[in-house]
């Protein structure tokens, strides 16, 4: 790494601030304002969108197989997701998945 | 479920988020044992997760300085990864949009991805809870996570060492987010939402700048938008036909 010390600390200041105003936007500016119903209509399905299309690639070409498909950890998603829909479980389906997880890369090497 | 007092929520939200810790404290660690790698100082290692307190975007920042990236880049490429919290901030508003300023900005400032998911699920399953148990539970939910983030960046830096793989530590970001997801899959619109979004998170995955992602869920929601509305005219219509 050949930055300067300045520049360093400058980067860290640039990302605190920057990361501090995306997280404050809407939050901070609009505040108790009451949003039209078509906007509230589309915002309640932010989690279960954005968490998705975040995960998808990370299940699909895993960082740790240099991104290649592993049957483990596709095994050990699908677990996650339909235990998870079932028992309406966080700690259920983290449980059940990270059990798929260990077996299925014990058993596949 | 509704609480009783801020306090009953705050501790609700605490122990939902319990599970998450599995992840949060072998990544802090790892945080701070890659930026030590990568020649960072104690002092500018806790300014990062301090300040900055945002997992993701600390590890890309750290890996592109490893490779002598140009400041400006690894900035926008950290910050392009925590574009998706704006969208966080925005749903947020309804339910939290009514808090005095200074809660605000200290739920601004404490936004991770967990408290943020399990706030929304919670919101959205209980909708009559006041403003200031919403705030607590939000609060209670950050409150292993972020102080958890910090110690064990500095454990990570200061006691070094490794993770074996064989806990193959990737894979524990996907279950918990799959796992805080499913179970909100309460109606058609929220499995269409989550189905377009993974489908589409494949295909724009490519993109640069965390803008495959962005897209993906953009459309996603809007699907579901649009089906919760054909669904609920549809109902109307029947109700007064």
């Amino acid at each position: 790494m050949t930055y300067a010390t300045w520049e360093i600390w400058a980067l860290i200041a640039g990302m605190a601030v920057g990361t501090f105003l995306i997280r404050f936007s809407f939050l901070g500016l609009i505040g108790g304002r009451e949003l039209p119903p078509w906007v509230q209509r589309h915002l309640r399905y932010t989690p279960v969108a954005v968490l998705p299309a975040l995960v998808a690639p990370l299940v699909a070409w895993p960082e740790a197989t240099g991104g290649q498909p592993d049957l483990a950890r596709i095994l050990a998603a699908l677990v996650t997701a339909a235990s998870g829909y079932i028992t309406r479980s966080l700690l259920a389906a983290i449980a059940c998945g990270l059990g798929t997880l260990y077996f299925a890369l014990y058993l596949l090497g | 479920m509704n609480f009783t007092t801020p306090l009953a929520a705050f501790l609700s939200g605490m122990r939902s988020s319990a599970p998450f810790l599995i992840v949060v404290v072998p990544f802090g660690f790892l945080f701070g044992v890659i930026a030590t790698e990568a020649g960072l100082g104690i002092r500018e290692i806790m300014g990062f997760t301090v300040l900055v307190i945002a997992g993701a975007a600390q590890i890309t920042a750290v890996q592109m300085m490893q490779d002598n990236a140009p400041a400006l880049i690894v900035l926008a490429s950290a910050l392009a990864v925590n574009l998706r919290m704006a969208m966080y901030s925005a749903s947020l508003v309804p339910y939290l949009g009514a808090a005095p300023m200074w809660q605000r900005m200290a739920m601004a400032y404490l936004m991770f991805d967990q408290n943020y998911a399990l706030s929304m699920v919670k919101f959205e399953e209980c909708p009559d809870i006041p403003l200031s148990q919403r705030v607590a539970y939000y609060m209670g939910a950050v409150s292993l996570v972020a102080p958890c983030w910090i110690t064990f960046t500095y454990l990570g830096a200061v006691v070094g060492g490794q993770i074996p793989p064989e806990i193959a530590l990737d894979f524990a970001v996907p279950i918990t987010f799959i796992a805080v997801v499913a179970p909100a899959l309460r109606t058609l619109p929220h499995v269409v939402a989550a189905f377009v979004a993974s489908v589409l998170g494949l295909v724009l995955a490519g993109l640069p700048y965390n803008t495959g992602m962005l897209v993906a869920a953009a459309v996603a929601l809007v699907c579901a938008a649009e089906l919760e509305r054909r669904l609920t005219a549809g109902k109307t219509r029947r109700a007064v036909g």
